[in-house]
């Protein structure tokens, strides 16, 4: 059993169990923290840094998806200092893979380009690093575009914690790290993979998408995870 | 075996080596193996049998006594005489004057400042002792502290001597050992793990391979004592895979004390059991920190994860795990055996004891060396370490690796302690101690160390990920005389932006080498920006118009 606390986020007072997560807490009351590399119904892993908040006595500013609430946190979820690092964040994404959006499959339904449109991102001033980056279309029904790829590992702990498969993993290190299938391995030939598309409605970007999908077409539906969310609230 | 069977046993060994007027022993560590030390004990042991000696003199392999740029070195005992540069060759002349003068040409000076200015705690037999033998560990002490841990002392008696002694973690930061043991201790549980950090992998370190290799006793000895005091059953022994003489000495020395039954089950008589493994890194520098190294033990990809909760609450497969720094656990046995007192006697009000640095680079000595925690920079490197060669003037010295920074001469005065070296941009790190003159250039040094970042990033978060790619990208720019002053307000964004915001201490520290060389060398990056020259004369300037 966890204990409640009462807590400020952004001068509100809110309350929340000790298991629950700055992030959890913030939504439930309506305050929106950005993230990417996290979704309801995943592990989360803090990588994205976007959920990055400040919290008053402690000097490092700490990630709202991992970081529990305690009684007596004073929680602030947006400052200059903030949006300044989270604009940083998604520049070195746009700078870091090839994203070109209008020929993307997910023109108009992808969370990163959603991020760079709430945070007022109109130019990139970091170098394009404009990495050779390959396609994996040699599945059935689904295609892997490892240029709009942000390494969020959505698809992998989907595979894993989900589906049960693992499929999906990374190799390699810093910018040469890329998602996997198998043993790095043709995905069409994957003998572990059993085609369930959770990986594909679960990718925030277009580097995952069903064939035949022409500019903007690719919408996600990820609706099951936030089934499983529920579900496991309903158990606690 | 109990207290009685050790005191025996170790009698014994005294004796056995007693009855030789003569112990001839030659540094067996990695530096003077490369220079062929095997050769020269294969060299000793012929001809004392050809002098039909070999029953008053024995030749031996031993550890390392710290000046490697002079090895290989051989040592005569009782007498304490040294010789370095030893080759085979060498061997009769070294035989044949055992009972005579030493031979002058080879004999290394033991009262020059390299040997007199050093506090030797944790390097504390000076490579008298064979590294593979448990014997003669036993002969000289060994594993008697930790028997009279087990039988008189409880968990908390342990941990209190520890908090006197104000014993700080060897890997870098400095953090309280006893509060780590205490809170591993406290965590609930009864399945706990020890695990020994010796994934040492900064560019010029090599002090936690030293003590691997020469010392693997007294390492197991701090290990077992610690989990002791924190309620360990299993423990590991986390070792880079590059480091192949301390994964076979490891391995050695837990079969003999397994053989010993000073590891396994009900160790003397008591209800404590322990067990202890190797295991080896695969090469990933970001497996040095701990929750990295964690994931790799447990047979993941090694990445770091946020921390709370720390390894003490939930480490090793869920369960409360201690995780310190092989020096600290070399740190523990003296500290039991002399007391809290005596080892907080040394160093400075804050920080406790000794420090054990490699230094390389641009000096004289090279090699390993261990002082007191407080002693100046300047008496490093010019009394110990016997200054700049080549009449080549100081410029600054880097400690901390790529999570440190660089140091100028204006603070060569100042105190070697975990606070100093904070304030002045740099951390103490794991202990390596590279020296730079003058014909080292900054911008050069800022762009290897974040090369090294860059390369060792695991990918897991975007700040270091893409962060230390972009730094390095505009550091290749200004060495090579190709940037414009807006790419040094881009660099010293990505600084403050990597350093707060990544989600591991290679991220978080990787910025400190240019945070550094910009605090302390902004002249120099200007030269390359605005004049198009590298002042050192090492970076390659691109002299093509630059289009603005």
């Amino acid at each position: 059993m966890s204990r409640v606390a009462t807590l400020k986020i952004n001068g509100q007072d809110v309350s929340g169990r000790e298991d629950e997560t700055i992030l959890e807490v913030a939504r439930e009351n309506g305050i929106p923290i950005p993230t990417l590399c996290q979704i309801e119904g995943l592990s989360n892993v803090g990588a994205c840094r976007m959920c990055l908040v400040e919290v008053a006595g402690i000097s490092k500013l700490l990630p709202a998806c991992t970081t529990r609430v305690a009684e007596g946190m004073d929680v602030r979820t947006e400052s200059e200092r903030l949006t300044h690092y989270r604009r940083m964040a998604v520049e070195m994404l746009f700078a870091e893979g090839n994203h070109i959006c209008s020929v993307c499959v997910s023109n108009g339904h992808c969370e990163l380009q959603g991020m760079a449109v709430a945070l007022g991102i109109d130019h990139i001033h970091l170098p394009y690093l404009a990495p050779r980056r390959g396609v994996d279309a040699s599945h059935e029904r689904f295609t892997f575009d490892a240029n709009r790829c942000i390494l969020c590992t959505r698809c992998v702990r989907v595979c894993d914690e989900i589906e049960g498969a693992h499929t999906w993993d990374v190799m390699g290190r810093g910018v040469g790290s890329v998602v996997i299938t198998d043993l790095n391995e043709r995905w069409g030939d994957s003998p572990t993979c059993t085609s369930c598309g959770k990986c594909v409605q679960t990718c925030p970007t277009g580097a995952l998408f069903i064939k035949g999908s022409a500019v903007g077409e690719m919408t996600k539906r990820n609706t099951f995870l936030t089934y499983i969310a529920q579900m496991r609230g309903n158990l606690k | 075996m109990n207290p009685e069977e050790l005191h025996s046993l170790a009698e014994e060994r005294r004796e056995a080596l007693d009855q030789f007027q003569h112990r001839v022993v030659v540094c067996t560590g990695t530096a003077c193996q490369a220079a062929q030390s095997r050769k020269i004990i294969e060299a000793l042991d012929g001809i004392v049998k050809e002098r039909g000696i070999n029953g008053r003199c024995t030749v031996s392999a031993g550890g390392c006594r710290g000046l490697c740029s002079a090895g290989p070195m051989v040592a005569v005992e009782p007498t304490d005489v040294l010789y370095q540069g030893v080759t085979p060759d060498d061997a009769a002349s070294i035989i044949d004057s055992l009972e005579s003068e030493p031979v002058k040409a080879l004999t290394c000076d033991t009262s020059a400042p390299f040997f007199t200015r050093q506090k030797r705690v944790v390097l504390e037999y000076e490579g008298r002792l064979n590294p593979e033998s448990i014997d003669d560990y036993i002969a000289a002490g060994g594993f008697s502290t930790f028997v009279r841990i087990l039988t008189e002392m409880t968990s908390g008696d342990v941990i209190e001597q520890i908090r006197q002694s104000g014993l700080g973690g060897r890997g870098g930061a400095g953090y309280s050992t006893a509060l780590k043991w205490s809170t591993v201790a406290k965590a609930l549980g009864t399945t706990k793990y020890v695990i020994c950090n010796g994934d040492e992998g900064d560019p010029g370190a090599f002090m936690d391979r030293s003590v691997m290799e020469d010392y693997p006793f007294k390492v197991l000895e701090g290990m077992m004592i610690a989990a002791f005091a924190v309620g360990a059953q299993e423990g590991f022994v986390y070792v880079r895979a590059e480091y192949p003489l301390a994964v076979k000495r490891l391995k050695q020395a837990i079969r003999q004390a397994e053989k010993y039954s000073l590891l396994g089950n009900n160790i003397c008589g008591t209800s404590f059991s322990l067990k202890l493994d190797v295991r080896l890194g695969a090469g990933a520098f970001v497996c040095g920190e701990e929750t990295a190294l964690i994931a790799s033990i447990e047979g993941k990809r090694g990445s770091p994860r946020p921390r709370p909760p720390y390894p003490a609450e939930s480490g090793l497969w869920g369960c409360p795990t201690l995780i310190n720094n092989v020096e600290t656990y070399a740190n523990v046995v003296p500290i039991l055996r002399e007391g809290a007192e005596w080892f907080a006697g040394i160093g400075t009000e804050r920080s406790k004891g000794t420090k054990v640095f490699a230094l390389s680079g641009a000096i004289v000595n090279t090699g390993l060396i261990e002082v007191p925690m407080g002693i100046s920079l300047r008496e490093i490197i010019y009394d110990i370490g016997g200054g700049i060669p080549n009449g080549r003037r100081f410029k600054a010295v880097q400690t901390g690796g790529p999570s440190g920074g660089c140091i100028p001469e204006q603070y060569l005065d100042m105190p070697v302690d975990y606070q100093s070296l904070a304030q002045v941009g740099s951390i103490m790190g794991s202990g390596g101690m590279i020296v730079m003159d003058e014909s080292s250039c900054m911008v050069d040094v800022a762009k290897f160390f974040m090369e090294f970042c860059m390369t060792e990033s695991c990918g897991k978060c975007i700040p270091c990920r893409v962060g230390t790619a972009q730094m390095y990208r505009l550091l290749d720019k200004i060495s090579q005389g190709r940037a414009r002053l807006q790419d040094l307000e881009v660099l010293e964004e990505l600084c403050d932006m990597v350093k707060h915001t990544s989600l591991c201490g290679l991220g978080q520290a990787a910025p400190n080498p240019v945070l550094s060389t910009l605090r302390y060398f902004r002249e120099e990056y200007l030269a390359h920006i605005v004049d198009h020259v590298c002042p050192a004369g090492v970076c390659k300037i691109a002299h093509e118009e630059i289009a603005l």
